[in-house]
C-alpha cells in the first residue's frame, strides 16, 4: 500500500489531507471529530487580536446548478469570533492528544510588527506545528487593512513574512489570495520574506446571487448583502491554474505548496498533487458532507497510487508540471477527431445542435432505417471537444488522436508575425 | 342493473370505497418535480415530442419546470393540448412520449413526462384561469357535435381564434368519455368536470346538452345554420360476443358498467358480482376488471383470446390489473354463457394456441363460475345519427382527410368516430387540427 505520509516544510502529517482554516476548524469540538475521522491535520480557523470580531447572521450563499447543491459556496464570515485565549487553550489540548497530526494555526493581525511579535510566542506555546498567514480573506477583514488587502501588496507580504520568520521558529506557510492578476508576485514576495511554503487559493471575491424579492445580494442580512468569498467545486479550475503557475516557474518552484480550492474527492486530490501540491486543504466539501469524506480520499488516493506504481506522495507531486506549458508551446500539427460510439448513443441530438449552432457543423443528423442517427463529418471536425462534453453518455463520444507528422508550434508558425526565424549561419 | 344476492352494491364500507376510487397516482411534490425535471437532457428535436400525438414541446416545458417558470411551462403544454391535465393522467405514456425518451436506452428509466405535465397543468388549474384569450371576433358560428375531448378541443381552438361555437351533446354532462368512460381513479376528484369548466372559461362556447344528432338535429340542418360543423361523436356501439347466453341477467357491457360507476359520486350504489368474469383485452377490459375488484368483488378474472403481447392494453396496464389482484387468463375464447332467468352462472372457454401464426382453439374447454360477466370486446362506431345524411363511412368510421375534412363540404370530424388510435390525446389533436383547418378555410374564403 502506498505511503501517504508527508513532511511538508518540516511539518509531519500521516496523510496529506488537512482541513482548511474555516468553520470546520473553529473549535476543539470540531477538530477532535475531524482528527477522529482520519484527517491528517487541520489549519485552525484564523486567530486575531482581542476583542474578537463579530459575525453577521446569515453568512453563506451557494450556487446550485441543475440540482447540484453547493457547486460553489460564498461566505461573508470573518476570522474566529472567539477570544484568543480560548482558542489557544483548545489548540494546546488538541495537540497534546494528537501528537502525530499536523496542527497549524492560521493568523491574521494588523500589519504592524508589534502585533505579530505579540501573538507568535503565544501560538508557539501551544505546541502547534506551524503557522499559516491569512493574507487572503477577501471581505470584512480587508476593509480593515488585513487579509487580502495585505495579500494584494507584495511588499506587505514580504514584510510580514519576514517578521514571522524573525519571531518564531515554527514553519511559516503564506496563504495566497487569488484576488490579484499575477499569482507569482505575492508568491515571490513570500519567498523573499523567507516563507517555508505557500498555500492557495483562498476565496475569490464574489456576489453569489441576488435575491429578487429582497432586491439585495445574497446572503441577505436584514435587507442588504455584501460581496463575499467564493469557494467549492466551482473554483477548482482557478486554483489548479494558480498552483501550476507557481510550481512550473523556476524561482517559485522551490516552495512547497498546500493546494486548496474545491477539493472534494481523491481525484481532485490527485490532480492537485500532480500540479505541484504536497498537502491538500479542504473546506467546502467537508461543510457539505461532514468529515467522513476523508475515508474515500485516503483509500481512493492510495488505490490510485498503487495502480500507477507510486509509492510516496513525493513520487506524485509535480508529475504533470513539465507538461503544463504556455499556449505557444503546443503542437499545432496535432489533431483529434470526435468519434461517436453508435451502440452507446441514445440519440438525444445534443452533440448535433451544439456543433451545428455554435461550432463547426461537423455532426450530421439523418434518419437511418427510420432511426435518428448522428455522425461526425471528419472533414469538418476541428477536434474542439464540445460534443464530447455535452454528450450525456459517458465515453460515448471519444476524441481520437490522429497520426502526427512532426511538431510545429506558434513560435515557428508562418502566420506568426513575431516568429523566430532561425539565424542563418555565416 | 339487475339485482341478485350475488350482485350487490355496498360490498365495501364508504371510506374504503372512497380510498379505492381516489387518485391512483398522486401528484409529484414540488421537490420531486424539480429533481425529475433536472433529469431531462433537453434533447434537440426530441424523440418524445414526436411520440406525443399533440406534439407538446416536452423538453421546453420540462426545462421551465426546472427553472421555476411554472406558468410558462403550463402555457407550453396547453398551447398544444388544452386537455394537458387529463392527458397527463390518462395517456398510456409508456407507449407514447415516455416510451421514446432517450433515458430508456441509457438507464431504462424514462423521464416521468406525464407526472411533470400534471405538475405544471395542476398549477394552472389552481389559478382558476386559463392562459389564453380570444382573438378579435370573426362573426363566424361553428357547430360542434359531441362534447368529448375531440369536440371540446376543437371548440376551444375555434373560440380562441375568434369564432363563436355551439357544442351539442346527447348526454346531460359535457366531457365525453373523460366524464363517463375513463377509470375513476385516473381522473379523481371530479377532475373531468373541472377541466371542462377550465376549457370553457375562454368564452364564446355554448354547450347544449340533451341534443342528439339524428333526432334533435341533422347534419344538413346544422350545415345550413352554421359556417362549419365538427363531428366528435365518439362511438356509441359495443361489439357483441356472438355466443349463447349473452343476454342472461348479470351479463353487461363493460362500458355501461363503467359509466354507471363514473356517474355515481360515492360508488356505494354500484352493484358488482362476487365472482366477475371480464372478457376482452383492451384498456376497457382492464378498467372494468380493476374497478370491479375495487368495488369489492371477491374474484375477478380477465379472460383474453390470445397472448399477453397481443393485448391492446399495455404491459403497464396489465401489471396494474395484476397488482389489483385481477387474474388474467390468456388464450381462451368464450364459447357459451350458462345461467337461468335469475342470472348468469358460468362462462365456458375454449383453450387455444398459435398454430402457423393462427390462433386455434382446440385444446379443450374449461368453465369459470361467475355471477357477473362484463363484455369488453371493442366499441363500435354507429353511423345511425348520420343515416339521413350523405357522408362517407369507411371501415366503420367517418372518412376524413389529413385536415379532418369529411366527404361533406364544411363538415369536419375527429376523435374516436374517425380512423386511428382511440386515445384521449389523439382526439384532442384531431379537434385542434380540424379547428385550424376550419379557420384557414373560413378565412381564405374571405367572407
Ligand atoms: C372504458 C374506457 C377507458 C378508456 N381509457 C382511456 C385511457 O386511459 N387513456 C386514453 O388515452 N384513452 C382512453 N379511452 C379512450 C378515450 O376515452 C377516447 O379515445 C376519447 O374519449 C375519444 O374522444 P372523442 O371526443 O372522440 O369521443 P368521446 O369521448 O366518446 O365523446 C363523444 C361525445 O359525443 C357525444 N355523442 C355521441 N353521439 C352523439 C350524437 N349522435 N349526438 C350528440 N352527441 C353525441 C357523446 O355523448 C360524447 O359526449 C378509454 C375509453 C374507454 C371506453
Ligand atoms: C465559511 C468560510 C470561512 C472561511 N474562513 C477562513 C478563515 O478564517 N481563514 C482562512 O484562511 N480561510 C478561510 N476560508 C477559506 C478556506 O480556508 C479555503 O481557502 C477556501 O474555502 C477554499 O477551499 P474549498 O474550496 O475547499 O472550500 C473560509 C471559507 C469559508 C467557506
Ligand atoms: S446550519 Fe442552519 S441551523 Fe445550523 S446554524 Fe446555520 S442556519 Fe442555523
Ligand atoms: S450527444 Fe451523445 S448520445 Fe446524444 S446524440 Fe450525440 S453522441 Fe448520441
Ligand atoms: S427524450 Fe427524455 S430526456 Fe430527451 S427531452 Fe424528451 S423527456 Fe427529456
Amino acid at each position: 500500500m502506498a505511503d501517504l505520509s508527508i513532511n511538508f516544510a518540516g511539518i509531519r502529517s500521516p496523510n496529506p489531507f488537512w482541513l482548511a482554516s474555516a468553520p470546520p476548524t473553529d473549535k476543539e469540538y470540531n477538530v477532535r471529530r475531524a482528527l477522529e475521522a482520519g484527517w491528517g491535520g487541520v489549519v485552525w480557523k484564523t486567530l486575531g487580536e482581542d476583542p474578537p470580531v463579530v459575525n453577521v447572521s446569515s453568512r453563506y450563499g451557494a450556487t446550485r446548478y441543475n440540482g447540484q447543491r453547493m457547486a460553489g459556496l460564498n461566505n461573508i464570515e470573518l476570522i474566529t469570533d472567539r477570544p484568543l485565549a480560548v482558542n489557544l487553550a483548545e489548540i494546546k489540548a488538541v495537540k497534546k492528544d494528537y501528537p502525530d497530526r499536523a496542527i497549524i494555526v492560521s493568523i491574521m493581525v494588523p500589519c504592524v510588527e508589534e502585533s505579530w511579535k505579540r501573538i507568535l510566542p503565544l501560538v508557539e506555546a501551544t505546541g502547534a506545528d506551524g503557522i499559516e498567514l491569512n493574507f487572503g480573506c477577501p471581505h470584512g477583514m480587508s476593509e480593515r487593512n488585513m487579509g487580502s488587502a495585505v495579500g494584494q501588496v507584495p511588499e506587505y507580504v514580504e514584510m510580514v513574512t519576514r517578521w514571522c520568520k524573525q519571531y518564531t521558529r515554527m514553519p511559516v506557510i503564506v496563504k495566497l489570495t487569488p484576488n490579484i492578476t499575477n499569482i507569482l508576485n505575492p508568491a515571490r514576495a513570500a519567498l523573499r520574506g523567507g516563507a517555508d511554503a505557500v498555500s492557495l487559493i483562498n476565496t475569490i471575491q464574489s456576489v453569489v446571487g441576488v435575491d429578487l424579492d429582497a432586491m439585495a445580494p445574497m446572503p441577505v442580512v436584514d435587507g442588504r448583502g455584501t460581496h463575499g468569498g467564493y469557494c467549492g467545486p466551482a473554483v477548482k479550475p482557478i486554483a489548479l491554474r494558480m498552483l501550476g503557475e507557481i510550481a512550473r516557474t523556476p524561482d517559485t518552484s522551490v516552495l512547497p505548496i498546500s493546494g486548496i480550492g474545491g477539493i472534494s474527492n481523491w481525484r481532485d486530490v490527485a490532480e492537485f498533487l500532480v500540479m505541484g501540491a504536497t498537502s491538500l486543504q479542504v473546506c467546502t466539501a467537508a461543510m457539505h458532507y461532514g468529515f467522513r469524506i476523508v475515508e474515500d480520499m485516503i483509500d481512493g488516493l492510495s488505490n490510485w497510487m498503487d495502480e500507477k506504481g507510486f509509492e510516496t506522495i513525493a513520487d506524485v507531486t509535480g508529475r504533470a508540471v513539465p507538461n503544463f506549458v504556455n499556449w505557444n508551446q503546443l503542437n499545432l500539427k496535432f489533431r483529434t477527431l470526435a468519434a461517436i460510439d453508435q451502440e452507446a448513443c441514445i440519440k438525444c441530438g445534443l452533440c448535433h445542435i451544439a456543433c451545428e449552432d455554435t461550432s463547426h457543423q461537423a455532426i450530421s443528423k439523418t434518419l437511418l432505417n427510420g432511426e435518428r442517427h448522428y455522425e461526425v463529418i471528419d472533414e469538418e471536425c476541428v477536434g474542439c471537444n464540445l460534443c464530447a462534453h455535452v454528450c450525456p453518455v459517458d465515453d460515448c463520444i471519444t476524441m481520437v488522436p490522429q497520426p502526427v507528422e512532426g511538431v510545429q508550434t506558434w513560435n515557428e508558425h508562418p502566420n506568426n508575425p513575431m516568429r523566430k526565424i532561425p539565424a542563418k549561419a555565416g | 342493473m339487475d339485482q341478485t344476492p350475488n350482485i350487490a352494491a355496498n360490498r365495501l364500507p364508504p371510506d374504503m370505497l372512497a380510498r379505492n376510487f381516489s387518485d391512483a397516482h398522486p401528484p409529484l411534490t414540488a421537490g420531486q418535480a424539480t429533481i425529475e425535471s433536472d433529469r431531462c437532457y433537453f434533447c434537440y428535436d426530441a424523440p418524445c415530442i414526436e411520440a406525443c400525438p399533440t406534439g407538446i414541446d416536452i423538453p421546453g416545458f420540462i426545462k421551465k419546470i426546472s427553472t421555476g417558470n411554472i406558468p410558462g411551462s403550463a402555457r407550453t403544454i396547453l398551447e398544444s393540448n388544452i386537455f394537458g391535465g387529463a392527458c397527463a393522467r390518462v395517456c398510456p405514456t409508456e407507449i407514447l412520449c415516455e416510451g421514446k425518451c432517450v433515458r430508456n436506452t441509457q438507464e431504462d428509466r424514462p423521464i416521468q413526462i406525464g407526472a411533470l405535465q400534471r405538475h405544471a397543468t395542476d398549477w394552472q388549474m389552481r389559478t382558476g384561469k386559463q392562459p389564453f384569450s380570444r382573438a378579435p371576433l370573426t362573426g363566424k358560428r361553428i357547430a360542434v357535435v359531441g362534447a368529448g375531448p375531440a369536440g371540446l378541443a376543437c371548440a376551444h381552438r375555434l373560440a380562441m381564434q375568434g369564432h363563436d361555437v355551439v357544442v351539442f351533446d346527447a348526454r346531460a354532462r359535457a366531457g365525453g368519455l373523460n366524464e363517463y368512460g375513463i377509470a375513476a381513479y385516473k381522473l379523481a376528484d371530479e377532475f373531468a368536470q373541472k377541466e371542462v369548466a377550465f376549457v370553457l372559461s375562454i368564452g364564446g362556447i355554448t354547450i347544449e346538452t340533451g341534443m342528439l344528432l339524428g333526432r334533435d338535429m341533422t347534419l344538413t340542418s346544422l350545415r345550413a345554420d352554421y359556417d362549419a360543423v365538427f363531428l366528435g361523436i365518439g362511438h356509441a356501439g359495443v361489439r357483441a360476443l356472438g355466443i349463447a347466453g349473452e343476454y342472461f341477467p348479470g351479463v353487461h357491457n363493460a362500458v355501461e358498467f363503467i359509466e354507471e360507476l363514473r356517474t355515481s359520486p360515492t360508488k356505494s350504489d354500484v352493484a358488482v358480482g362476487r365472482r366477475v368474469v371480464v372478457i376482452g383485452g383492451g384498456n376497457t377490459a382492464i378498467d372494468a376488471a380493476v374497478q370491479a375488484k375495487r368495488l369489492g368483488a371477491e374474484e375477478v378474472t380477465l379472460v383474453y383470446r390470445r397472448a399477453a403481447e397481443n393485448m391492446s392494453a399495455t404491459t403497464v396496464e396489465q401489471e396494474w390489473a395484476q397488482t389489483n389482484d385481477v387474474t388474467i387468463r390468456y388464450w381462451s375464447a368464450p364459447v357459451r354463457i350458462d345461467g337461468t332467468e335469475h342470472g348468469v352462472a358460468s362462462v365456458t372457454f375454449a383453450r387455444g394456441l398459435a398454430k402457423d401464426g393462427r390462433a386455434v382453439y382446440d385444446q379443450g374447454n374449461y368453465t369459470l363460475e361467475a355471477d357477473m360477466v362484463l363484455k369488453a370486446v371493442g366499441q363500435l362506431f354507429l353511423p345511425d345519427p348520420l343515416a339521413e345524411d350523405d357522408i362517407v363511412i369507411e371501415a366503420g368510421r367517418i372518412r376524413v382527410d389529413a385536415e379532418g375534412r369529411t366527404s361533406m363540404k364544411g363538415v369536419y370530424a375527429g376523435g374516436d368516430c374517425t380512423a386511428g388510435e382511440d386515445l384521449t390525446v389523439a382526439a384532442v389533436r384531431d379537434g385542434r387540427n380540424a379547428a385550424e383547418a376550419i379557420t384557414a378555410a373560413l378565412m381564405k374564403a374571405g367572407n
